[in-house]
C-alpha cells in the first residue's frame, strides 16, 4: 500500500507580512499588555500612531517568539531581553560574515 | 533504561550546595538556549539540564536519586531497586520548572511523569503549544519551489499516560523563492490542544545548504565568475549558470576583476518580490606554459605600456 502524501501549504512569513496587534496576539500566544512593554523597551517598532493601526513585521513576531522563550527559561526581564536579541542579531550577521570569508 | 549522571550534566561534585547547583544550572541553561546557541545538540542538552535541575533542587528527589551511589556512570544500564524511593514522598507532586514533556525515561520512572498528571488536574482548556523546526534546502529548491517531507519528534502521552516522544512525518510545500532565515507557519500542526482546545502551530525556519557556486544574500544570488583576460578586455559573449540553467550573457569590452553584472529576475524571487543574480568577474591570469607563449606576454609588455599602480606614487 502506498501512503498518501497531502502536502501541507503553510503561510510564508517574509518581507511583505504585516499583521496587526490581534493578530501578532494570537499568534504568539501574548497579551496586548505585553506587546505594549515590548515596544516601550524599544524591542519592537510597528509601523503605524495607535494600537489599531499598528502593523508588525515578521521580525516582530520572531522576536515576540524568542523574548517570550528567553524571559521563561533563563527569567530574563525585558530589558535584558532587548539586550540579549540586538546581540543575538548581530552574532548571527557577524557569523554570516565569516562564513563568506 | 540508562542511568543520567545529573552531577556531571550540570559539571558539578557531588557534594555540591543547593546555592551551587543553581549557579551550575543557570549557567549551562545560558550556555545550551536553543535562541542562544549554535551547537548542533544545544536543544537536548538543555533538556538534560533542565531535568537535572528539577531532581537537584529538591532535597528530597535529590537524597532519593543520591541512593543510588556514585558509582553509576551517565549512559549506562540502570534499573531501580525494588522500593527505592521508600520513606520519599514526590511522586505526583508536579514541576516546578522546566518543560518536563522532554525528560527521560530515567527521569520517568524515577519520579513519575507529573507533567501529565499536572495538565490532567489544572489545565481543563488550553490551545497545544507551538513547535519550532529549522529544515535546510538546497538553493536549487528554494529557487523553485519544492515538496519536501520531513520527520520531527514530538512529545504525546501514551495511554497510560507517560511522555514519549514519537516521530512525526509531515509533508510540506515549500514556496517559490523563499530566502534564508524566512519561516513557514503551519497553522495547527504544532502540539495538540487540551480539552478539545486547537492545536499549537509549527513554525519551520528556511536555512539553505552550502553550494558549490551560488550563494544567496537575502533575495540575490551571488555568483564568482572566473574568465581570460582577453574576455575581459575584448569582451565576449559568455554562458554562465544560473539557479534555473545556464543563460547567455555579454561580458563587456574592458571588465576589470570584481565587476559585477547584475541578471535580473535571476534570483530568489516571489510573485512580487524580484531576487536577482550577481556575476562578480574574476580575472585568471594563464601561466606560460612555453617559450612561445612567454614571448607573447614580452609582447604585450613592449606594446602596451601600463602602470596599474600610478595611484600609488610608485
Amino acid at each position: 500500500m502506498t501512503e498518501q502524501k497531502i502536502y501541507i501549504q503553510g503561510v510564508v512569513l517574509n518581507e511583505e507580512t504585516r499583521c496587526t496587534l490581534t493578530d501578532l496576539c494570537r499568534l504568539c500566544g501574548v497579551t496586548a499588555e505585553l506587546i505594549h512593554d515590548m515596544i516601550e523597551e524599544g524591542i519592537l517598532s510597528p509601523e503605524g500612531h495607535s494600537p489599531q493601526e499598528w502593523r508588525f513585521t515578521f521580525i516582530a513576531i520572531k522576536r515576540v517568539q524568542t523574548a517570550v522563550r528567553l524571559q521563561h527559561d533563563l527569567r530574563i526581564n525585558l530589558p535584558g531581553c532587548a539586550l540579549a536579541l540586538e546581540l543575538l542579531e548581530e552574532l548571527e550577521e557577524l557569523r554570516r560574515l565569516s562564513q563568506r570569508s | 533504561m540508562e542511568y543520567k549522571d545529573y552531577y556531571q550534566i550540570l559539571g558539578i561534585a557531588r557534594d555540591a550546595t543547593q546555592d551551587q547547583i543553581k549557579q551550575a544550572y543557570r549557567k549551562v541553561a545560558r550556555k545550551y538556549h536553543p535562541d542562544v546557541s549554535k551547537e548542533r545538540d544545544a536543544e537536548a542538552q538543555f533538556k538534560n539540564a533542565g531535568e537535572a535541575y528539577e531532581v537537584l533542587k529538591d532535597p528530597e528527589k535529590r537524597a532519593a536519586y543520591d541512593k543510588f551511589g556514585a558509582n553509576w556512570r551517565d549512559g549506562q544500564d540502570f534499573q531501580p531497586p525494588p522500593n527505592w524511593d521508600a520513606g520519599f514522598e514526590f511522586r505526583g507532586a508536579g514541576y516546578t520548572e522546566g518543560d518536563a514533556a522532554g525528560f527521560s525515561d530515567f527521569f520517568e520512572s524515577l519520579f513519575g511523569h507529573g507533567h501529565a498528571d499536572r495538565q490532567r488536574q489544572h489545565v481543563f482548556k488550553m490551545k497545544g503549544e507551538d513547535q519550532h523546526a529549522k529544515i535546510i534546502i538546497s538553493l536549487a529548491d528554494a529557487y523553485s519551489g519544492a515538496k519536501q517531507t520531513l520527520t520531527l519528534t514530538r512529545p504525546a502521552v501514551d495511554d497510560s499516560g507517560h511522555v514519549r516522544t514519537t516521530p512525526h512525518r509531515l509533508h510540506v510545500v515549500i514556496p517559490q523563492g523563499i530566502t534564508e532565515g524566512q519561516r513557514i507557519r503551519l497553522e495547527g500542526q504544532g502540539l495538540p490542544g487540551y480539552g478539545g482546545s486547537p492545536p499549537g502551530d509549527l513554525f519551520l525556519e528556511i536555512a539553505f545548504q552550502e553550494d558549490r557556486l551560488f550563494h544567496a544574500e537575502k533575495r540575490d544570488i551571488h555568483l564568482t565568475l572566473p574568465i581570460t583576460p582577453w574576455e575581459a578586455a575584448l569582451g565576449a559573449p559568455l554562458t554562465v549558470p544560473t539557479l534555473g540553467g545556464n543563460v547567455q550573457v555579454k561580458i563587456p569590452p574592458g571588465s576589470q576583476s570584481g565587476k559585477k553584472l547584475r541578471l535580473k529576475g535571476k534570483g530568489l524571487s516571489t510573485g512580487s518580490q524580484r531576487g536577482d543574480q550577481i556575476i562578480t568577474l574574476y580575472i585568471v591570469v594563464p601561466e606560460p606554459k612555453n617559450e612561445e607563449q612567454r614571448n607573447l606576454y614580452a609582447t604585450m609588455a613592449q606594446k602596451m605600456p601600463f602602470n596599474p599602480r600610478s595611484e600609488l606614487g610608485t
